[in-house]
């Protein structure tokens, strides 16, 4: 109901210098004054080691491409506004808000979501060590904060700076400091935050006693 | 969400013609900024160019001893390289002062630039804001301002630049190199990049339609001691109140740039003139023109404490 009063409106005020950069252009075509019928593409992605081909709205994210399109409801949908990381997810290597991203920006990526990490005959190491340490309590923030937590440990690994980092040029050290500031993306309602800690310390083979001294 | 087409751009003289070319057309890097305000309608293009095919991810080096930063340059790519955490450290700093890891690894240089202001009205779309609707009004002014600008603010708009990596740039000196929808490039001195509002705050920064950024280039290094000092409401994962990017030389004297506290990174070479007298005299310069609201007063004197803090670090160091 808006679109119209607000698209013409839009057009009025492009104003000077976007008519001029319009008019640089080869080909100016006229401004239709309705809203656009919803466009769909096809997306093909990985995920979890398994190819999918998808005909989705341009507006799917991939959060809602996980959840709605291939009932993979893992991850989990808090804010969808990238203040939470409940919708973590790993995306070729590197841990993203999954509610941030279109899916038609994924063509041809890799996927991981906590169904690809482990089953529950055979849980990841960090899945099995949030549940050894009680990482959660109601266990909606726990995909992506599991998501995020292997992440994190390969960022030390591979020597990525961050915040608490006293001397940028060393290699950041294993602590809990590194890991919670890490971690600050991934908010817990239920506050379970030294629990998740001390599962992420017992995976990276860190003493969690030493590490709080 | 207002439906949108989708395209993927191979070159960047295509993507700001592909832009300039179709009204409402948006470019879309690593889409954290853009779909969070598409989502509220905050922004409606009709027609995404994305530019993850541009193959400006690299970060080489400049003929004459600096940086040349791909604008597609992840933060978390950017803060890691080994030469920006030896030579800029104030960049490596600030990046990993904002967001999150997840954010970052998306984030990419020109999107953080071109970040959109976090005052809390111009989020909400059932109040008046000269920024989001020109003439509707600022619900900022007479309202709840805490976060929002000391200085460099109008009577239509007191919002600040919520970013922190463009502080250090700013403190850096760097340069924005563009393209153009008729294929001609510029460079544009960062200090020149970021708007004030004046009348008209709808406008963040001085990018014409269709114009795509293509490089950030650093000049040689200046040695120093590089800081990053970043107040806020939690230890991380928070927009600054306060920042305070500076470089400190042995002899005491610097240059500073302060984020939180204006519409663009703030900076008055005055103000870096009067580094060894201290950081109240650096903050009389550099706030001399402030006006603050009620609400934000406590931005000037935490940036002199933050000032402060930085110049003890520098002398530590
Ligand atoms: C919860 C949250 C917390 C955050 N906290 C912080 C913080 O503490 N500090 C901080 O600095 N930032 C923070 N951010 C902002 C974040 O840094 C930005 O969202 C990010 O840097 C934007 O980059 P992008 O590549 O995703 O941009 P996009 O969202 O893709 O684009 C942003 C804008 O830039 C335009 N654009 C993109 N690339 C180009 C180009 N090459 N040429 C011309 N125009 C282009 C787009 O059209 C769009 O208008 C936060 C964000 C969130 C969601
Ligand atoms: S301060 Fe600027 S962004 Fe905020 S409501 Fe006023 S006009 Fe809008
Ligand atoms: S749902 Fe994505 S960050 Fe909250
Ligand atoms: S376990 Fe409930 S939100 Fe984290």
């Amino acid at each position: 109901m808006m679109s119209e009063i607000e698209i013409s409106r839009r057009g009025v005020l492009a104003g000077s210098a976007a008519a001029a950069a319009i008019a640089a252009a080869p080909h100016v075509e006229a401004q239709p004054a309705k809203a656009l019928p919803p466009a769909t593409m096809p997306v093909s992605l990985t995920i979890n080691g398994k190819r999918r081909d998808l005909t989705l709205d341009t507006r799917t994210t991939l959060l809602d491409t996980l959840r709605e399109h291939l009932q993979l409801t893992g991850t989990k949908k808090g804010c969808d506004h990238g203040q939470c990381g409940a919708c973590t997810v790993i995306v070729n290597g590197e841990r993203i808000n999954s509610c941030l991203s279109l899916a038609v920006q994924h063509q041809g990526d890799e996927v991981t979501t906590i169904e690809g990490l482990g089953t529950p005959d055979k849980l990841h190491p960090m899945q099995a060590a949030f549940v050894r340490h009680d990482g959660y309590q109601c266990g909606y923030c726990t995909p992506g904060q599991i998501c995020s937590a292997i992440a994190v440990l390969d960022e030390i690994k591979r020597g990525d700076p961050s915040h608490v980092q006293a001397d940028l040029t060393q290699r950041p050290q294993l602590t809990s400091l590194e890991m919670r500031e890490r971690m600050s993306g991934n908010i817990c309602r239920c506050g379970a935050y030294s629990n998740i800690a001390e599962a992420m310390a017992d995976v990276a083979g860190v003493d969690v006693k030493e590490m709080e001294a | 969400m207002k439906p949108f087409t989708y395209e993927r751009a191979k070159t960047p003289a295509e993507a700001a013609a592909a832009v300039a070319r179709q009204p409402g057309a948006k470019f879309l890097a690593g889409g954290t900024n853009l779909l969070d305000l598409m989502k509220l309608e905050i922004e409606t293009p009709r027609h995404l160019v994305d530019v993850q095919d541009l193959k400006l991810d690299r970060i080489e080096p400049t003929s004459d001893g600096g940086l040349r930063i791909g604008a597609l340059v992840t933060n978390t790519k950017l803060a890691a390289d080994t030469r920006v955490r030896r030579d800029y450290g104030v960049l490596t700093r600030a990046i990993v002062a904002g967001a999150s890891g997840q954010l970052r690894n998306k984030a990419t240089t020109a999107g953080n630039l071109l970040q959109r202001t976090r005052c809390p009205y111009f989020y909400d779309p059932n109040m008046p804001c000269n920024k989001r609707k020109p003439g509707s009004g600022c619900a900022a002014i007479g309202g709840y301002s805490r976060q929002l600008a000391v200085i460099g603010s109008s009577d239509h708009c007191i919002a600040t630049y919520p970013g922190d990596m463009a502080v250090a740039m700013r403190v850096l000196d760097a340069t924005v190199e563009t393209v153009k929808a008729d294929g001609t490039t510029r460079a544009i001195p960062i200090a020149d990049f970021h708007r004030l509002p004046g009348d008209t705050p709808h406008l963040d920064n001085n990018l014409e339609a269709g114009e795509l950024i293509t490089a950030v280039t650093l000049p040689r290094p200046i040695g120093g001691t590089h800081h990053y000092e970043k107040v806020r409401d939690r230890a991380s994962y928070a927009f600054a109140l306060v920042s305070v990017a500076a470089i400190i030389q042995k002899d005491g004297s610097g240059r500073v740039a302060f984020g939180g506290v204006a519409h663009k990174p703030w900076r008055v070479e005055a103000a870096d003139d009067v580094m060894t007298q201290g950081a109240a005299a650096v903050t009389a310069k550099a706030f001399a023109d402030a006006r603050p609201t009620d609400d934000n007063a406590f931005k000037i004197p935490l940036a002199t404490r933050a000032l402060a803090a930085t110049i003890a670090e520098g002398r530590s160091a």
